[in-house]
């Protein structure tokens, strides 16, 4: 189908469009939620969704699909919004992109979609995230999804890990008809998108709908298998026949700053803390066996500026943290993370310490926190990542007294495929080697994709890699050629 | 779910499960273990593994009741299911031929060393095997490691069994006697692996250490599990668990285990109250089923 052919089904003239204000999307009040984990963002009415769809100006050359990293047909859906064909506007959107209603949540818009809607020229930029995370909760809300129908071609495909990209992976491979079976270290399916992002952000509810979807399609998935441990890369191909093998196994092993007292207990990884909440549900503690420091009246600290940064504080205060702090050595302008999350983080009460960082942690000489040594910044000439560096402010240390302290600060490569798969190159950092267009690896009929290769980023780039994975399996699967 | 083929118990508190887990059963290597989960709300807890049969795809596991989720595990038998098991975890035992090898187990560490014992011997090894336990019940393994060592010695704290005193006391007297020790994996608590770590430091003899620090994933996404090695953070999940004992942090790792002390006291006595509960709730229902059957007995007559 082509729109621009097409009568447009948008009655509003060009020029009318403009002048219709971006739809807020309803939320919790701040100081509702900022005590509890049910979920922010409350979603768009059928009216709010229709009334923003008629702001889409329909550009013959719509660079929103251009900048989207799994390529979604943006115009077509919102255009099949405005027709009042929800159902079809969510199955316009599966063709590209295997969890809309996880990217209509936590997808950066801002860094693709609708930062480069032509709308934000001039007005706001239409809410593209919104509209997707309508059509995506419709459809589940109406339990019906249209099942693609395929020819099976008899190829095998194992996909390791569950997360973002391993999920897009399976969901795009199995509509071609290959098997596909995901293999997951943890307990739980949907890697940091069930250990990592809280309720709050994307509901538990979400994933598990997503994976019954993909169950539905003919995944397989099998738990409590660490790829590299329990079996290996060669074995999968090998013994167990499986004619392709994804790599997806993300982000790796938490980074410290390597200053006194990271030891101290109450000092975590956001790793280990989102895990022990989210995946352990050790708030919960003692209904779950799973235990954590208990945060109530507590000062809380997360050391970083990225969205896993604030889905650890924000996760605090929710527990009950008295005082919950952002420390981060760069400005505003340098923050990673998503720009909803840095302003509802800041309507629910998170005090952010910019141009600051922590020089050491200080204990009651029992082994337990009772603050942070930090210092200011100010910012210098840029770094090799293209950000001004920051630089610490003589004289200008101070003591922030805190309970727990939770280190954001990135991640490093996880070692475990790499060091079992003889062959399978890796760039000087540890992370595997993928090619950027085709995710080919150094070893044939293993792909690789996701955090694992690019060290930690998104989950819509993540998914990306995925999509291009499958694209590249596929024609390794049907052409034998390498 | 991970079915469990046999259960027993081999000590006081100490139970042994073969359970049914045929990928790990294939790949596990001695040094290496397990994470588990029982149910649904339970915790995951690292859990040593003491052999496998590839053949039969099972593994075993050695189990020592300490909190609410080993208490609970131990309550399980045979027919029974465990929610997840994951592993094999960690490194392998570095296993070559060093010449005289010195095994030391304390309690249910000895559980972790006897396949390491064996496998050090396989290498041509000459195999000395030093365990160690509270008191004679608590002996666990005796005749596996006296079929693996080359010698076997045994001390108790209190003298009910063998020679009185300590693991150290046994290393030391082999170190007195000119025994040539070119490796010594110490398994056990941490103060004795740390006691161990002393004495061969003095000596210059090569020591390896099993940790087992708290633990969540397993896979090095946590980093719950990290201990300073030579000032270096290293977590012991993906690092580790084996580490040159004289380059550990003891001390860090002391301090960051008590953790969750208080959590871990009140989840055991809650757990402990309800099983006190429910059997006396059995007692109660058993009594009153005693007697209905009594009462339809005599309506019969």
């Amino acid at each position: 189908m082509s729109p621009t052919a097409s009568k447009s089904l948008n009655p509003l003239p060009m020029k009318e469009r403009i002048k219709v204000p971006r739809q807020l999307m309803p939320e919790q009040p701040a100081d509702e939620r900022n005590r509890n984990f049910s979920e922010v963002n409350l979603g768009y009415s059928a009216e709010l969704a229709r009334q923003e769809a008629l702001r889409c100006l329909e550009c013959a050359k719509p660079t929103c699909t251009d900048s989207c990293p799994v390529g979604v047909k943006v115009k077509e859906f919102v255009e099949l919004i405005v027709a009042g064909d929800f159902l079809g506007a969510a199955a316009k959107i599966r063709e590209d992109n295997v969890l809309p209603a996880v990217t209509g949540r936590v997808c950066p818009q801002e860094d693709h979609c609708e930062g480069k809607c032509l709308l934000s020229k001039k007005v706001k930029p239409l809410g593209i995230g919104y509209l997707e995370r309508f059509v995506a909760d419709y459809e589940q809300r109406m339990g019906t999804h249209i099942l693609p129908n395929v020819q099976p071609t008899g190829k095998k495909v194992a996909v390791v890990g569950s997360g973002p990209s391993g999920l897009t992976v399976a969901g795009d491979l199995i509509q071609k008809g290959h098997k596909v079976r995901v293999f997951e270290a943890l307990h739980e399916l949907g890697g940091v998108l069930v250990y990592g992002i809280p309720e709050f952000r994307l509901p538990k509810q979400i994933i598990r709908e997503q994976l019954d979807y993909m169950r539905e399609m003919g995944v397989e998935f099998e738990t409590d298998v660490v790829v590299g441990r329990t079996v290996t890369i060669d074995e999968l191909m090998h013994e167990e026949g499986f004619d392709a093998v994804y790599i997806g196994t993300g982000a790796g092993l938490p980074q410290f700053m390597g200053i006194p007292g990271e030891n101290f207990n109450g000092v975590y990884s956001a790793n280990e803390f989102l895990t022990r909440i989210n995946l352990m549900k050790a708030y919960k503690f003692p209904t779950y066996d799973e235990p954590m420091v208990d945060l109530h009246g507590k000062d809380v600290a997360v050391i970083g500026g990225g969205n896993t940064a604030l889905d650890a504080i924000r996760s605090a205060l929710r527990l009950g943290a008295r005082k919950a702090y952002v420390i981060y050595r760069r400005s505003d302008a340098e923050m990673p993370a998503r720009a909803e999350e840095v302003h509802h983080a800041r309507q629910e009460g998170i005090d952010f310490q910019m141009l600051t960082a922590p020089v050491e942690f200080l204990s009651d000489g029992k082994g337990w926190l009772t603050a942070a040594r930090c210092v200011r910044m100010e910012l210098g000439e840029p770094d090799s990542s293209g950000r001004r560096r920051p630089v610490p402010i003589k004289g200008s240390e101070f003591d922030l007294p805190l309970s727990v302290a939770v280190m954001a600060i990135g991640t490093t490569a996880n070692p475990i495929v790499q060091s079992t798969t003889p062959g399978l190159g890796t760039d000087k950092r540890g992370y595997i080697q993928a090619d950027s267009e085709t995710q080919r690896t150094t070893r044939p009929g293993v792909f690789a994709g996701g955090d694992i290769v690019t060290g930690a980023a998104t989950v819509i780039l993540a998914m990306g890699a995925g999509r291009r994975a499958a694209k590249s399996i596929h024609d390794f699967l049907t052409s034998g050629q390498w | 779910m991970f079915k469990i083929i046999h259960a027993q118990f081999i000590a006081p508190g100490i139970k042994r499960f073969v359970l049914e887990a045929p990928r790990i059963a294939r790949k596990q290597k001695p040094g290496q273990f397990v994470i588990l989960r029982i149910y649904e709300q339970g915790e995951r807890i690292p859990v040593t593994i003491e052999n496998s049969d590839p053949e039969r795809g099972t593994i075993s596991i050695v189990v020592q009741s300490a909190g609410k989720t080993t208490y609970l595990l131990n309550s399980l038998n045979t027919g029974d299911q465990i929610l997840d098991v994951v592993g094999p975890l960690g490194k392998p035992s570095e296993i070559e031929k060093f010449g005289t090898v010195v095994v030391v187990g304390g309690g249910v560490g000895t559980a972790m060393a006897y396949p390491s014992a064996a496998a050090f011997k396989r290498a041509g090894n000459r195999v000395i095997s030093i365990v160690g336990a509270r008191t004679k019940e608590l002996v666990i393994l005796e005749q596996e490691l006296r079929a693996v060592s080359d010698a076997v010695m045994i001390t108790t704290d209190d003298g009910s069994y063998a020679d009185k005193g300590f693991v150290t006391d046994k290393l030391r007297q082999l170190i007195q006697n000119g025994t040539r020790i070119d490796l010594v994996l110490a398994i056990g608590p941490i103060v004795m692996m740390r006691a161990v770590a002393e004495l061969t430091r003095k000596e210059n003899i090569r020591t390896v250490v099993s940790l087992n620090p708290i633990m969540i994933d397993g896979t090095g996404m946590c980093g719950g599990c990290r201990v300073p090695v030579d000032g270096k953070s290293e977590f012991a999940c993906v690092d580790g668990p084996e580490f040159d004992a004289h380059k550990v942090n003891f001390e860090v790792l002391v301090q960051r285990n008590s953790m969750y002390r208080d959590a871990e006291q009140r989840s055991l006595a809650d757990y402990q109250r309800s099983t006190a509960e429910q059997a006396s709730t059995h007692q109660t229902v058993a009594n009153e089923t005693e007697q209905s059957c009594a009462v339809a007995h005599r309506g019969e007559r």
